[in-house]
């Protein structure tokens, strides 16, 4: 709380694209109002005030991709009561942490014009894997409607109602064609939350992932089926490798599509 | 005596950098624009994927501007498969990208930099004193997004591009039914250029090399030649002999300068310098009322610049949706043969550049892409070192501001410039 009673919101940028901050001030019809009800205590994008903390809740977008990051977020961890990962990079590495899967190719190994220059980690983590997170929000980017959904809940004190069924459920209540049975066009939507309001479906092209794997994706099942309608060999693994590739169960998956393919 | 001016984190900038400059009996001794935001591969990762993954992977370079990088990339892409795209499809990408400027540009003017000009910290401590204006910026971006979702599904990292079009005609009910608010746009957008007309902008002329896309029969934004103020035209595919970059120690971005060590200025002033006579009749008609004539060189002044392409945007947007068919083709079926393609858009902030290399299944064998601010850093340390000396004597707190407003003025995507480190693999023979 600031010295008004004011519940403090601090957000942070990490490895990241700034979409899922951008989310934040994309809230036009309620960011005035959010501004009244709450302290935007630490905010770079949006304000050069800064207060200082402890904070009541911290929203941290991005991965853990350099040493000073790596001691950054436990900073923030000390400092903040209600930890939030926001977004995919946030909560499972997001598309930066292809370079954990780097195969024969290793990234720290780059050589660059002047590599004395950077530092950089070899790895890019979401923050849970560095600090106890209390929320984690995915999306990439995440659902401008979620983000509410948790500083509404968090500020009422209750349990956000986040969404945990599949995209192919949404699809069905759109009343989509299934692209994966219609077309034999590869997608995820079985196996991943939902969050976009199935989207790609909706366009008529498969589904990548965005909001990450499903809490308990039936993968057994899942894997034949994409193998099945594969138009090139590693489709199928490409596709799991992709904004939520380093989440444990895509991780998983296209690590064991990968070596069916190596012996094949 | 020695001072100096140093701001650990920029704030109402994208992404993360830091201002540092050191004065010695009031000299100049040192300018650093430091960018700490960490280095991302994407050139790295873009290489063994298909070629139509290639703009899902570049959206995540910037969530501001993510149309520029899927334009550049499909239109790059395009080019190394020699397919024409016919005129419904582009007039839809001009669409797509007017919707990403209005809104980018939206939420500079109003949120990064009107608070410099208001002596206030954020667009939220602005509201209370101006509402009006604040809630006016809001409404714009608010429809420059909505735009964007009616094409893209969702303003963020939109799903709807592809290499060879789109996946899917949008609703025409939808984009139809965004006209009232376009049109209230266009008059908000007016108002804007007004508005801003009569700021008090700090004083301040550069002797600015200009760098945009030029195309004769429109204000360029998806496509056209590279053309510089100093006269020289060059084809898309030629930039990357011209315009080079280099890495320096301070920096996880590059920095760009011409072959003949010359720094540039892209963006919204360059455009405007460049392709004033290409303005529709909206914007022309505005900057006619606040006397603007080209060339403007006070780097502050890119809000005008800025304001009059919201104009244009918005102008050109009513007209793309007046005359919108969603009917024929909307995907062309892409060839398989391996190839090299290059092309520029302009992206709010600047010249975006990509080029890919494809084998005959589609796999990218290299990729390099050249991001608008990467090209304006030097340009941002070269007038600071103007800067700098003139603002010595004053208070550190108002020398501070001073130095940070005019980087803020560049609306540097700091994200963006880190994304592209020269990438060569080093393997033990």
């Amino acid at each position: 709380m600031d010295s008004t009673g004011k519940p403090t919101i601090a957000v942070y940028k990490f490895t990241s694209c700034d979409g899922c901050q951008l989310s934040l001030l994309n809230m036009e019809d309620e960011l005035l109002s959010l501004a009244e009800r709450v302290e935007i205590a630490y905010f770079l994008e949006a304000t050069s005030r800064t207060l200082p903390g402890p904070y009541d809740i911290a929203l941290v977008e991005g991965s853990v991709s350099t040493p000073q990051e790596a001691e950054r977020i436990r900073q923030i961890r000390r400092e903040a009561r209600f930890l939030v990962s926001l977004g995919t990079c946030a909560t499972a590495g997001g598309i930066q942490a292809l370079r954990n899967f780097a195969d024969g190719e290793d990234y720290a190994q780059l050589v660059y014009p002047h590599p004395e220059y950077l530092k950089t980690l070899a790895t890019c983590t979401p923050m849970a894997e560095h600090v106890p997170v209390d929320l984690e929000l995915w999306g990439c980017p995440v659902n401008k409607g979620q983000v509410i959904e948790v500083l509404v809940a968090l500020l009422n004190g209750r349990r956000p109602n986040l969404p945990s069924h599949a995209v192919c459920l949404e699809c069905k209540r759109r009343g989509a064609i299934c692209v994966l049975v219609a077309e034999g066009v590869p997608c995820l939507g079985p196996i991943t939350r939902t969050g976009c309001g199935a989207l790609c479906p909706a366009f008529g092209r498969g589904c990548y992932g965005c909001f990450g794997p499903l809490p308990a994706p039936q993968m057994e099942a899942m894997l034949p089926v994409l193998q099945g309608v594969e138009r090139e060999p590693g489709e199928s693994a490409r596709l799991l490798r992709h904004v939520s590739g380093y989440a444990p169960a895509f991780a998983r998956a296209a690590q064991k599509l990968l070596q069916q393919e190596g012996k094949s | 005596m020695s001072r100096s001016i140093h701001v650990p984190a920029l704030a109402r900038v994208e992404g993360e950098g830091a201002l540092h400059i050191a004065l010695k009996d009031g000299q100049v001794a040192e300018v650093r624009l430091d960018i700490y935001e960490p280095p991302r591969f994407f050139e790295g990762f873009l290489r063994g994927r298909h070629l139509q993954e290639v703009p899902d992977i570049t959206a995540r370079i910037c969530g501001i501007c993510p149309v520029a990088y899927q334009m550049s990339a499909v239109r790059a892409l395009e080019k190394a498969l020699h397919v024409d795209i016919p005129k419904p499809i582009r007039d839809l990408r001009v669409l797509f990208y007017c919707a990403e400027w209005i809104e980018s540009h939206a939420l500079h003017v109003y949120m990064l930099q009107a608070p410099d000009l208001f002596q206030q910290d954020s667009a939220l401590s602005l509201a209370k004193l101006a509402p009006e204006v604040v809630q006016r910026g809001l409404r714009m971006k608010k429809i420059g997004n909505a735009l964007l979702a009616a094409i893209g599904g969702r303003s963020i990292h939109p799903v709807s591009a592809c290499v060879g079009g789109f996946y899917r005609w949008p609703e025409e009910q939808r984009v139809r039914g965004l006209l009232p608010d376009l049109r209230w746009g266009l008059q908000a957008a007016v108002e804007t250029v007004r508005w801003a007309a009569g700021l008090d902008f700090p004083h301040m002329e550069g002797d600015y090399l200009f760098v945009a896309l030029h195309n004769p029969l429109e204000y360029a934004i998806l496509d056209g030649q590279v053309r510089s103020s100093d006269g020289k035209t060059l084809s898309e595919e030629a930039f990357e002999g011209d315009y080079l970059e280099q890495q320096v120690p301070h920096s996880n971005a590059l920095h760009s300068r011409t072959r003949q060590g010359q720094t540039y200025m892209v963006g919204p002033l360059a455009r405007l310098n460049i392709n004033f006579d290409q303005l529709g009749p909206a914007a022309r008609e505005a900057a006619r009322e606040i006397g603007l004539r080209p060339p403007l060189r006070n780097p502050y002044k890119a809000m005008l610049a800025r304001a009059l392409e919201m104009v244009e945007a918005f102008d050109r947007a009513i007209r793309l949706v007046e005359d919108y068919r969603p009917r024929g083709p909307i995907r062309l079926a892409l060839p398989a043969r391996p190839g090299e393609g290059a092309a520029a858009t302009e992206a709010p902030r600047g010249l975006l550049y990509h080029r890919y290399r494809v084998d005959e299944r589609g796999l990218i064998q290299e990729a390099r892409i050249v991001p608008p601010t990467a090209q304006n850093l030097a340009r941002i340390e070269a007038d600071l070192w103007e800067l700098a000396p003139r603002v010595v004597d004053l208070p550190l707190p108002q020398a501070t501001l001073a130095c940070e407003h005019l980087i803020r003025a560049y609306d540097p995507c700091i994200s963006c410039a880190t994304h592209f480190l020269k990438l060569r693999i080093h393997r033990e023979a």
